[in-house]
């Protein structure tokens, strides 16, 4: 039998407020702390939260996500992230240099279809704004995009990187991992790259997970 | 309610399926059964059947539906033209509109609808095989598709149904006792803290009687949330 | 998966599963598993996943077929299936899906429908074939058929007591002649494709589901999809829609 993390369901009873402080995935009630999802529950620093195993993706400041490009608009592009919110990059945003809209068709910068890997700059209520002003954000030019499930981004990307990296390595693939569930994978084994990202989605919660990757990768 | 029968419905304690006036029938439960929808459940209460889909929180058309401050949720009851004895016509009656609204709000107060607004959570409920108490077996099905979607949860919703056949008060009618019985109570609730979200009643009863029946099914719906419990803690176990 | 990806695959004869071009998903096949029904038979292929329902009923016969049984066949598109099923009334694609479905069985004579007749033009049986949606990922044509089938082999007529149908009593088997079996075949590019999942059938270019009997003869067709074809190319889909489908009457 595999071993697992220890799982909690909605409604079940984490801790207690006087001990602990309620984190992501909890809410308080009655003086006790208690899990909003079917997770992974975490005790740091004092607080108690919960890792959803499933889930829409929820932007958040300072996320790096990759989206499509939906439209083109007058100052900006509609982006989809994989979320219930679709967001805007503003023209400012999207280039570095002066662009002169009277001259200037926007769609020489984005087009509609285009991918990019860009950071949420904003989140007001349902309005989420991109940004490209930052190192890692470019446009991302062939290969394949896959989904997976946003909570398990993590376990993709693995302790320092070393679960992506080890996948990047044997399959001589770059791989860019967005929070908001999209890989973006382009080189070599793209498929045997494919086949051990749909694992991780299906196998992160199981302990030994690492063991078949490495032995998935190797064959 | 209301159809007659000469045939007794509990002889010497034991009703027609041969169970005790307050034993649940075989409870079958499974998860994840449909992998294009975003959470899904598959449950069984003897030889009913209920499938539910959850797809959400998403985007909600037109926009003049959306809420500003929360997500809404929206619920579709339909059975299966083979669910039942004579073929149904498909399309929905007005007894599924009827639950469909009913089973919107057993699940709204269970749900952190504030956390995603503007949006949309759509709950599918589907009766493969109707055999008394569908509504609920629907509901505990959207349930733990609902937990399934990672759609935040201040708890699970469990449901079932009590009634009174010929003198016996009983827990989880099935088809012969919803329509012979004297009556039917089906009732959803949140376990923590016994919040009850649904509660309906076809049927004469005195004021004690109901008491009882909502009492015993509060009791004897700990082994549904059991079962809630047990399956989705599973689906992860493997 | 974006459709580019796919395409460039399909372009040198490869598919996003690793499967052949002409090779079916695992098909999985369970009867009975609506007990209350007078039918049924629930078929997975791959993550397609189909639940049919056989209930039967007495009717009145067609005044232009007075001995013969009634079958009537409905698809429920149900939005539990898929992302872009809404509810609402049946769209084109059900409506077309169930006449697909009704001809293969109607066309080939599957059901002996003289011998439904209970008073010639007055009553006779009505056999309703209902196919479900439970989840959509691909050639839910090819799925639905096959469920069709394997629940009218295992549909039993209920007992008729002084005209009312006691339902509890199954007596006989529902008399079958013939099992069709349908191969739905998409071209895209200058390939073939037996199977397609979602992702693929929305870059076929054109599709047709073909239904074909014990005996190798064909007894229903129907093109969908906006390219048109030619005559070479149906030839050879017909071709391979008979040989694949001996291999899914084995699983019957």
């Amino acid at each position: 039998m595999t071993e697992t993390r220890d799982i909690v369901i909605p409604g079940e009873v984490l801790g207690d407020m006087k001990e602990r402080k309620s984190g992501y995935g909890t809410f308080s009630e009655d003086g006790k702390i208690i899990s909003k999802f079917l997770g992974i529950p975490k005790d740091s620093s004092g607080y108690l939260s919960v890792v959803p195993l499933s889930g829409v993706y929820v932007p958040r400041r300072q996320d790096k996500v990759i989206g499509f490009i939906t439209s083109v608009e007058k100052v900006g592009w509609v982006v989809d992230i994989n979320s219930p919110w679709t967001s805007f990059l503003s023209l400012s945003e999207g280039v570095d240099e002066f662009v002169d809209l009277k001259r200037t068709d926007i769609r020489r910068f984005y087009d509609v279809g285009d991918v990019i890997y860009a950071q949420v700059s904003e989140v007001r209520g349902s309005d989420v704004q991109l940004t490209m002003k930052t190192p890692i954000a470019r446009k991302l030019r062939g290969g394949i995009t896959v989904k997976i499930t946003p909570s398990k981004v993590p376990r993709l990307i693995g302790k320092e990187g070393s679960m992506i990296n080890t996948i990047k390595e044997k399959t001589k693939t770059i791989i860019r991992v967005g929070q908001n569930g999209i890989v973006w994978i382009s080189g070599e084994k793209i498929n045997k790259a494919i086949k051990a990202v749909k694992l991780i989605e299906e196998k992160s919660h199981i302990i030994g997970l690492t063991e078949e990757i490495t032995k998935l990768l190797s064959d | 309610m209301g159809m007659k029968t000469k045939e007794k419905l509990i002889v010497k304690g034991k009703r027609l399926d041969g169970r005790k006036p307050d034993e649940i029938r075989e409870i079958e439960m499974k998860v994840g059964v449909i992998p294009n929808a975003d959470g899904s459940a598959q449950v069984r209460f003897g030889n009913t059947i209920a499938m539910a889909g959850v797809y959400g929180p998403r985007e909600l058309f037109p926009k003049h539906r959306q809420e500003a401050d929360k997500a809404i949720i929206q619920c579709r009851y339909n059975m299966a033209p083979f669910s039942v004895d004579e073929r149904k016509r498909p399309g929905p009656s007005r007894r599924a509109i009827e639950i469909s609204k009913v089973t919107r709000l057993a699940l709204e107060p269970a749900l952190f609808l504030k956390d995603y607004p503007e949006m949309v959570v759509d709950v599918y409920i589907e009766i493969l095989q109707a055999d008394g108490s569908t509504r609920v077996t629907g509901i505990n099905a959207a349930s733990l598709a609902l937990a399934d979607a990672g759609v935040p949860m201040k708890d699970l919703v469990v449901a079932l149904s009590g009634g009174k056949v010929d003198d016996t008060l009983v827990i989880d009618l099935c088809g012969k006792e919803d329509n012979y019985g004297k009556a039917d109570i089906p009732i959803v609730f949140l376990p923590r803290k016994k919040e009850i979200t649904l509660l309906q009643m076809d049927g004469q009863l005195t004021v004690q009687e109901v008491k009882n029946i909502i009492k015993n099914v509060l009791k004897a719906g700990e082994t549904v949330y059991k079962k809630q419990k047990e399956v989705l803690k599973k689906k992860y176990s493997k | 998966m974006r459709p580019e990806y796919i395409l460039k695959l399909l372009e040198t004869g490869e598919r996003v599963d690793g499967r052949k071009l002409d090779q079916f998903r695992d098909i999985k096949i369970e009867t009975g598993v609506i007990k209350r029904a007078e039918g049924s038979a629930r078929v997975k292929i791959g993550k397609t996943d189909v639940i049919v329902g056989i209930k039967t009923e007495i009717g009145e016969p067609f005044s232009d077929m007075p001995d013969m049984g009634i079958l009537k066949t409905g698809a429920e598109f149900t939005p539990i299936a898929s992302p872009e099923f809404e509810s609402g009334p049946p769209r084109e694609d059900a409506t077309e899906l169930a006449r697909i479905v009704d001809r293969g069985v109607r066309e080939s004579e599957c059901i002996d429908l003289e011998k439904l007749c209970i008073k010639e033009g007055e009553k006779a049986w009505e056999i309703f074939v209902d196919v479900h949606m439970i989840n959509h990922d691909g050639n839910l044509i090819d799925a639905s058929a096959l469920a069709a089938v394997a629940a009218l082999k295992t549909t039993k007529i209920p007992k008729l007591e002084k005209d009312k149908i006691v339902r509890e009593k199954l007596e006989k088997k529902l008399p079958l002649s013939h099992t069709p079996i349908t191969v739905t075949v998409g071209k895209v590019f200058d390939k073939f494709i037996i199977d397609p999942l979602k992702e693929e059938e929305e870059v076929l270019d054109s599709k047709i589901s073909i239904a074909v009997m014990e005996d190798g003869k064909i007894c229903a067709m129907q093109k969908s999809g906006e390219a048109s074809l030619s005559p070479e190319d149906v030839n050879e889909m017909i071709d391979l829609a008979v040989k694949k489908s001996k291999e899914i009457r084995k699983l019957l």
